[in-house]
């Protein structure tokens, strides 16, 4: 791992666009603005390791325990037949992202 | 059109004959199971839910389940780098599934929304993405009244 020492204001570059820059230090805690195009998708490592984790706990269902949830949910909840797990490619499907309704 | 199909060992079933046009890859696995990459789409005999089975490990399987039928109030938010990943840069031909946790506590069956997963139905092609929207609850629970 490369190691750097930074202050307030400064900042490192990676690669041709992608900037990191301490905005601010205070007590333990560290601010960092993040500078990369559009497609770069910045996460904090938590959020990985978490759904990791969740992924790990998953795993260990087992068909009896999806058993036990027949009725859940109501008959009138179902996905249609068309939307058999199958890809069928004559389907457009309803699930497309829905862009611009975040609640910002 | 023929269907192709192929005979595999699951592990709510056991041996099962699925179509070809199930299977899907991961080209990066699922995060966790990052060094597993090809599952088959499989329909539970307890709808809405769904398995996903790995080929290579019959032990593996993980159950889904639409998010929007858990959440109507659902978007999907997730990066373009993902959206690319699947080969679906619009969003189009996209199948969006969450992964179901059941715990010994069955009140506190949960699904997954922080980290959908894209599955490029005509390509076959998938991937866990990440939710950009932090409102999306990696632990979102499917009994009212649970987790609260």
């Amino acid at each position: 791992m490369l190691i750097l020492s930074r202050k307030v204001n400064e900042r490192i570059v990676i690669g041709d666009d992608i900037e990191v820059a301490v905005v601010e230090i205070r007590g333990d805690q560290v601010k960092l603005g993040i500078i990369a195009p559009q497609n770069v998708t910045v996460h904090r490592r938590e959020v990985f390791d978490q759904i990791q984790e969740e992924n790990r706990a998953a795993a260990m269902g087992d068909a009896a325990d999806l058993a036990k949830l027949s009725g859940l949910f109501p008959a009138d909840t179902m996905i249609s037949p068309g939307d058999s797990a199958a890809p069928d490619p004559s389907d457009s499907g309803d699930q497309r992202k829905r862009p611009d309704q975040s609640d910002s | 059109m023929t269907m192709a199909t192929r005979e595999i060992e699951s592990k709510p079933y056991g041996r099962i004959s699925i179509q070809e046009q199930q299977i899907i890859h991961f080209p990066r696995g699922l995060f966790g199971f990052e060094d597993r990459h090809d599952y088959a789409l499989i329909d539970s005999t307890t709808p809405p839910f769904y398995w996903l089975q790995n080929l290579d490990d019959p032990e593996l399987a993980f159950i889904l389940i639409n998010p929007y039928i858990v959440a109507p109030e659902y978007v999907l938010d997730v990066s373009e780098d993902d959206l690319h990943a699947v080969e679906s840069e619009d969003g189009s031909e996209l199948l969006v599934f969450s992964i179901v946790t059941i715990p010994a506590d069955r009140s506190q069956i949960s699904c997954n929304l922080q980290g959908p997963l894209l599955i490029n139905r005509r390509a076959r092609l998938a991937r866990q993405a990440i939710s950009l929207d932090q409102r999306w609850e990696i632990k979102h629970y499917l009994t009212s009244g649970a987790g609260a």
